[in-house]
């Protein structure tokens, strides 16, 4: 014979409902607990998923491959990419406004005597002729009609891309703040790092 | 619809893009962009700016070297 249990009717209401609660509560964790994991897994993915961004370092300070590094840069910026350019030894010359020699150094001030004066007066990569190979590539692209270099590096900051000095070459070149454009960032390799991690483009030039 | 005319005839790459993308900016979706070119690579950039900005190439057309593209503010 089984025991028969006399049990009110509330009684019996507030029992089941107990064992609903315990039966959800235990469903409910697990749930959660998957939940968070997810949630961690997808934080992890996008964390390291690449944005729309383009990178570039630019180590040479010729006429030529300066062009080529801003005219992707600003046309990457045009296709709605955010765009860092790192400038890095000869390619601080394309972020020079002013050469000073005063307060330096005497091997600093040879490396500023010897540098361009700026992206105005940069040498080309090839057929530099002593200078001539500037001056007949200037007229060629101004005939063309082809913008100045100047002008394609005034054009990116206008289009807010980032541009981001050197600081361990500035020390080797003796290049002070105060030579180099104004509103530009200052920083080294994990700067560079940080954004070229999260970039589909990066390139060096 | 209503439309807004781009000249870039005369300009070289990369100015053709840049210019389509600050004009586009100013559009409001429905609204085209009318743009003529003469630089030998504007079909390619045109048609490559379109796909990757999400927005649509309603027509193209090369007249002699002047290229008309004609733009639909989409997105």
């Amino acid at each position: 014979m089984g025991d028969n249990i006399t049990i009110s009717q509330s009684e019996l209401i507030a029992l089941v409902n107990q064992l609903v609660d315990q039966k959800v509560n235990a469903r409910l964790a697990d749930v959660e607990a998957a939940l968070k994991s997810i949630q961690g897994t997808v934080g992890t993915l996008s964390e390291n998923c690449p944005e729309d961004r383009a990178t570039l370092v630019v180590f040479s300070g010729e006429m030529d491959t300066l062009f080529a590094a801003f005219t992707i840069a600003v046309g990457a910026a045009s296709m709605g990419m955010e765009v860092s350019m790192f400038f890095t030894f000869w390619g601080l010359t394309a972020l020079r406004k002013d050469k000073t020699f005063s307060g330096k150094a005497i091997g600093e001030k040879m490396v500023a005597m010897m540098l361009p004066n700026g992206p105005h007066a940069v040498p080309t990569s090839r057929m530099n002729m002593a200078g001539m190979g500037p001056l007949f590539f200037k007229y060629l692209m101004a005939q063309r009609n082809i913008e100045s270099l100047p002008n394609m590096i005034a054009l990116a900051q206008e289009l807010g891309i980032k541009m981001v000095a050197c600081e361990m070459s500035m020390g080797v070149m003796g290049v002070t703040r105060a030579e180099l454009l104004d509103d530009i960032d200052y920083g080294g390799v994990a700067t560079y790092l940080g954004d070229a991690a999260k970039s589909k483009i990066t390139l060096f030039v | 619809m209503s439309n807004v005319d781009l000249d870039c005839k005369g300009l070289n790459c990369p100015m053709p893009i840049v210019k389509i993308s600050r004009a586009m900016k100013e559009l409001q979706t429905g609204v085209t962009l009318t743009v003529t070119a003469s630089d030998p690579s504007f079909k390619a950039d045109v048609e490559a700016w379109v796909r990757k900005m999400n927005q649509k190439l309603t027509s193209f057309t090369d007249t002699a070297g002047i290229q008309t593209a004609v733009i639909e503010k989409i997105s």
